[in-house]
């Protein structure tokens, strides 16, 4: 059974005052995670909005040590300290049970400029989890294109909607044969919180990948970041899905997408709603760029559930 | 008191052992000629249980300092090392480690940059990394690598700046010589383990390399730029207890050979001034009252100790093996002029660069070298 949102701990983790955009995902799902984490961790944050957010110099909006470290290292920089506070444990120098370490990146920290040191810790499975909380775009700098922008998304670097398909990060993630990897979406808070405390008591190297739909990227109205969300996940867009130590297993409502028992509500009313596919919606082969994005979406449906057929 | 054990030993491997004896917590190594050979040997000592700590063997140079940094922020006492274009590779996190006030040591062994390749050592990466805001240790035989790596993790703990202990690659690197391993009990009296004022620690939240505006930004570098100057007089004081522990000495900001009545005085850095002392013995015999100059310390330049220490009217040879491109001549010739200008009018400065990409550069040729400069 998920874990009901009116049963999630009173403790904050991520504290009142700090500088993200109103009806920020990434703020959001963070402080779903520092319910399931408490305070004894260490987060890394790479260059991001989380770290524009997270307050200046010398004040500081979470409540666990946090290091900025530079873009293209979450995976290595994860690595140095989960290995550091390994040792001083064995050496005797740290007292107490060992901090979760855990990296806070987006998806540009993820899918491009981080892939390489995190495909590597993931290789030797060092001992911490990583977020991915992917908005889908270079929302920081001002929204430009990432690995993570879904075909015929309007960004700065894509004026008439990106040419490419995303990739499917957390799928790559599984197959480094980490014990742990998980989607998750703010729609859904329950289904975060059980995952995140699920990586928390698993050792060696997680992923957990949060869709986070940013209203200003997106281009949708700002109190909707949930509903957005939500649509993501019913239209088919957004697979919720975990897999332990290699085994996947879709989660509601996805499952039922996957299973045949519900039909994913058509694309259209999910593009509608955000503006970085209006001109793709406007032009004059509209009809065939939906039909590419649907394509899309259930490609990674079918081939989703035909992968998750196999486990060894 | 025990005595030293004296073995016989590469420069990679006096380093890993100075690892070693300095009881390093974490490193994270990938590797490149000529460098490998220190990270096979932790590796390896790590693996069979003689060395207690961490080996991460990262996918890259990049990743290699960012997880060292990461390590070091955390608590532990780190080491990696690397060559030239590791080291440019490294780049980004140098900046990272040093503005963090993180006290990484590295070994960085000296080799000529791609483009075309080269396997062979020059001073250009080292060199290309002058800003980064680290010290810089050049070492002229494997001993003195050993007894500087100890000495860099003294004085980078002290003031909290990360620095680099550089060497020739396979001159040092790969060439076997005597080395003099004090017992582990001096080198513990010498070096205490590490015990940080700060580290991530979530017992006390608060945040690393946050965002600053220019008020809290400008405080940060000069602070910096102050303690890296401050690093000269600990290079001495370290180099000093270092003598009174184990009895040795490389010299301490400089190493300086038949100087005190020196007419010319060659001005070199690395392997090729501890055969320049040689070619000091051969013009002597030709009747020229020779001496050399060696800056140990390359960052923060040694600008006093030098001017104190050069007769008058000397004629100072610099001999560089690295280019200063945009300029006629190498770096270390205008870092010297730079620190003499308006303080010794007597000193003249000759340059010329040789050696490049690992040239041989034998007693005889330098001596014929600095004969050669001496009529310009």
């Amino acid at each position: 059974m998920t874990t009901s949102i009116k049963k999630l701990p009173d403790i904050e983790q991520v504290l009142s005052g700090n500088g993200a955009c109103g009806g920020c995902p990434a703020t959001m799902a963070l402080r779903i995670v520092g319910k399931a984490l408490g305070p004894n961790a260490i987060m890394l944050l790479t260059p991001a909005c989380s770290v524009a957010s997270m307050g200046m110099t010398p004040k500081l909006g979470y409540n666990w040590p946090c290091i900025n470290i530079c873009f293209a290292t979450a995976g290595s920089s994860a690595s140095g300290i989960t290995h550091a506070i390994e040792i001083m444990k064995e050496k005797g120098r740290l007292q107490g049970d060992l901090p979760t370490v855990f990296s806070w990146a987006g998806d540009g920290g993820t899918y491009d400029i981080g892939f390489q040191a995190l495909s590597a810790a993931a290789e030797r499975n060092d001992n911490f989890i990583h977020f991915c909380y992917n908005n889908e775009a270079y929302s920081n700098t001002g929204v430009q294109r990432s690995g993570a922008t879904p075909r015929g998304s309007y960004t700065t670097t894509t004026p008439t909607g990106k040419r490419h398909p995303k990739k499917n990060m957390a799928l790559l993630m599984l197959e480094h044969n980490i014990p742990y990897v998980a989607t998750a979406t703010v729609a859904y808070p329950g289904d975060l919180y059980d995952k995140v405390v699920k990586a928390k008591n698993t050792p060696g190297m997680k992923y957990i990948e949060i869709l986070s739909p940013c209203y200003l990227g997106w281009q949708f109205d700002m109190p909707e970041t949930v509903q957005m969300s939500r649509m993501a996940v019913k239209s088919g867009a957004w697979l919720l899905w975990e897999a332990e130590n290699g085994k996947i297993t879709f989660n509601n409502p996805s499952s039922q997408i996957i299973s045949g028992k519900k039909e994913p509500a058509p694309v259209d009313e999910y593009l509608m709603k955000q503006g970085r596919f209006s001109r793709l919606l406007k032009g004059p082969d509209a009809e065939s760029r939906i039909a590419e994005i649907q394509g899309d979406i259930n490609r990674e449906i079918a081939f989703m559930r035909e992968r998750a057929k196999i486990t060894y | 008191m025990k005595s030293p054990q004296i073995i016989m030993e590469t420069g990679a491997h006096a380093a890993a052992l100075a690892v070693k004896s300095a009881r390093v917590d974490v490193v994270p190594g990938y590797p490149i000629t000529p460098q490998t050979s220190i990270m096979e040997a932790i590796a390896a000592m790590v693996e069979n249980g003689e060395m207690n700590a961490r080996f991460i063997p990262v996918e890259g140079e990049h990743s290699a300092m960012a997880a060292a940094v990461a390590a070091s922020a955390a608590g532990a006492r780190v080491f990696t090392a690397t060559s030239a274009n590791g080291l440019l590779y490294m780049h980004e996190v140098l900046h990272m480690a040093s503005g963090g006030r993180l006290p990484v040591v590295m070994c960085n062994v000296n080799r000529g940059i791609f483009a075309p390749w080269t396997l062979w050592a020059d001073h250009q990466d080292s060199f290309a990394q002058r800003d980064t805001g680290w010290i810089q240790y050049h070492c002229s035989s494997n001993q003195e690598v050993f007894n500087t790596i100890l000495q860099a993790f003294r004085v980078a703990e002290q003031i909290n700046v990360p620095v680099m202990v550089n060497f020739d690659g396979f001159a040092i690197s790969h060439c076997l010589m005597p080395l003099a391993i004090p017992p582990q009990e001096d080198i513990d009296r010498f070096l205490p383990l590490h015990e940080p004022e700060w580290r991530l620690d979530p017992t006390h939240p608060s945040s690393f390399s946050n965002v600053t505006n220019a008020a809290e930004y400008a405080p940060f570098r000069r602070m910096l730029s102050d303690d890296i100057l401050a690093s000269i007089a600990l290079t001495k004081k370290a180099a000093q207890e270092y003598q009174e522990i184990t009895g040795m000495w490389d010299g301490d900001t400089i190493d300086t050979y038949r100087l005190e009545d020196a007419e010319v005085v060659a001005f070199a850095i690395n392997s090729m001034a501890a055969e320049l002392k040689l070619s000091v013995d051969i013009l002597r015999e030709q009747g020229i009252k020779a001496g050399l100059l060696r800056p140990r310390l390359y960052l923060p330049f040694p600008a006093e100790d030098i001017i104190s220490v050069l007769p008058q009217n000397a004629q100072v040879m610099v001999l560089d093996r690295n280019y200063n491109f945009g300029h006629q001549g190498g770096i270390l010739a205008s870092e010297l002029k730079s620190a003499l200008h308006g303080r010794r009018n007597d000193i003249t400065v000759k340059n010329r660069v040789m050696g490049i990409g690992g040239i041989d550069l034998t007693r005889r040729f330098m001596a014929a070298e600095i004969r050669a400069m001496m009529d310009e």
